[in-house]
């Protein structure tokens, strides 16, 4: 590929491609994609840097970061990420097919027996109680992310704008997204130049 | 037949272009679920929806599939195929682009600053499904005590999520 160029670390994997088989991105990806009960991303970077090895800390810790920021789900668009840095095109698809394979068959066995069980009182019950449990996954987890991020006043407030116009006056995602976003992220810019000016 | 094909497009854009700014996930995008499939196209209650969402959530793999199940109500297994096909080859070709850019261009401090930009409003959005979902669920006092009691223990400790699912499962099971 390059000549070394270290600069993004990415213009040679330190894994050699061949120690890479694409059946081995298939099955781990695979494995990655029904092991992960609602934890699928830390399950990931397990089994990518510690068991396989295939990237480093360092190494998955920059993937990540770009994947968290494109749509989609992270560990999907890691998939296709690292699929791509060792099998090309051929590589990304293996890897997300590997990733999805399981839980799309587990969730169409789930769709049919919901759809023959599911008017059971105590089935339907059992999936309300679960939807109830859910929504508290949700906020609960909302809510540490809140804690942990330690937010200024302008992100709170960037946080609130988003919260009241989606889920208080039902407005659309997409121009809520569109306004805040931009906004967002360069008030976070300016933080950012401000940060470097003191230095 | 017609109605059929009509009802696939119909799937496939909404889905489609919600993928689209689903950052982090489907997860974070409900919502605009929540409107589309409910209040735009009426194709379920949100009660149902929650359910599914549910479903999804308990079985194992990233949370989009969601999308699917309510495809498979709308339209069967072609609605389940398109829904998540339009769900994730969109995303999954622009992460396959950018990342390729990426390389060509390295690093980029943009990243860092993106992110710090998106971090807040993803949150609020999760936050937002929460509630919502709540909204839909939360039919009974026990529902409401089992989504209080599990968002306290998700906030405050580091239980695994998947043991509250099956409390949640459960006393809902009890309670009907």
């Amino acid at each position: 590929m390059g000549t070394g160029a270290e600069m993004n670390g990415d213009a040679e994997p330190r894994v050699a491609r061949s120690d890479v088989t694409r059946r081995a991105l298939y099955a781990t990806f695979f494995k990655i994609g029904i092991s992960g009960f609602g934890g699928v991303g830390a399950w990931a970077r397990r089994v990518i840097v510690e068991e396989r090895g295939w990237l480093d800390d360092r190494e998955y810790a920059d993937v990540l970061a770009l994947c968290q920021v494109l749509p989609g789900p992270n560990v999907g668009n890691v998939a296709v990420t690292i699929g791509d840095r060792f099998h090309g095109a051929i590589g990304s698809l293996l890897a997300l097919g590997g990733l999805m394979t399981g839980p799309v068959a587990i969730i169409l066995i789930l769709a049919g027996l919901y759809d023959r069980f599911g008017a059971v009182p105590s089935v339907n019950g059992a999936i309300g109680g679960v939807a109830a449990a859910a929504a508290g996954l949700s906020i609960g987890t909302a809510l540490k992310m809140i804690e942990r991020l330690r937010p200024t006043a302008e992100v709170l407030l960037v946080g609130v704008l988003a919260f009241v116009s989606v889920e208080v006056l039902r407005w659309p995602l997409l121009p809520v997204l569109l306004t805040l976003a931009p906004l967002s992220i360069a008030l976070a810019w300016r933080r950012r130049r401000a940060r470097w000016a003191a230095r | 037949m017609r109605d059929d094909g009509d009802l696939l497009l119909q799937l496939a854009v909404t889905f489609g272009l919600i993928a689209l700014v689903a950052i982090g996930g489907i997860g974070a995008v409900m919502p605009e679920v929540y409107r589309q499939v409910v209040d735009v196209h009426g194709w379920m209650t949100a009660s149902e929806l929650a359910n599914l969402y549910a479903l999804g959530q308990a079985s194992p793999g990233p949370n989009g599939m969601v999308v699917g199940l309510v495809g498979w109500r709308v339209a069967g297994l072609a609605g389940f195929a398109v829904s998540l096909l339009a769900a994730n080859v969109p995303p999954a070709l622009l992460t396959f682009g950018m990342s390729r850019l990426r390389r060509r261009l390295g690093a980029a401090s943009w990243l860092g600053t993106a992110q710090a930009g998106l971090v807040p409003i993803a949150i609020s959005l999760f936050l937002a499904n929460g509630v919502r979902t709540a909204q839909a669920a939360d039919e009974t006092w026990v529902a409401v005590a089992v989504t209080v009691a599990t968002t306290l223990v998700v906030w405050r400790t580091n239980f695994n999520p998947l043991w509250l699912l099956g409390v949640g499962a459960l006393l809902g099971l009890l309670g009907a």
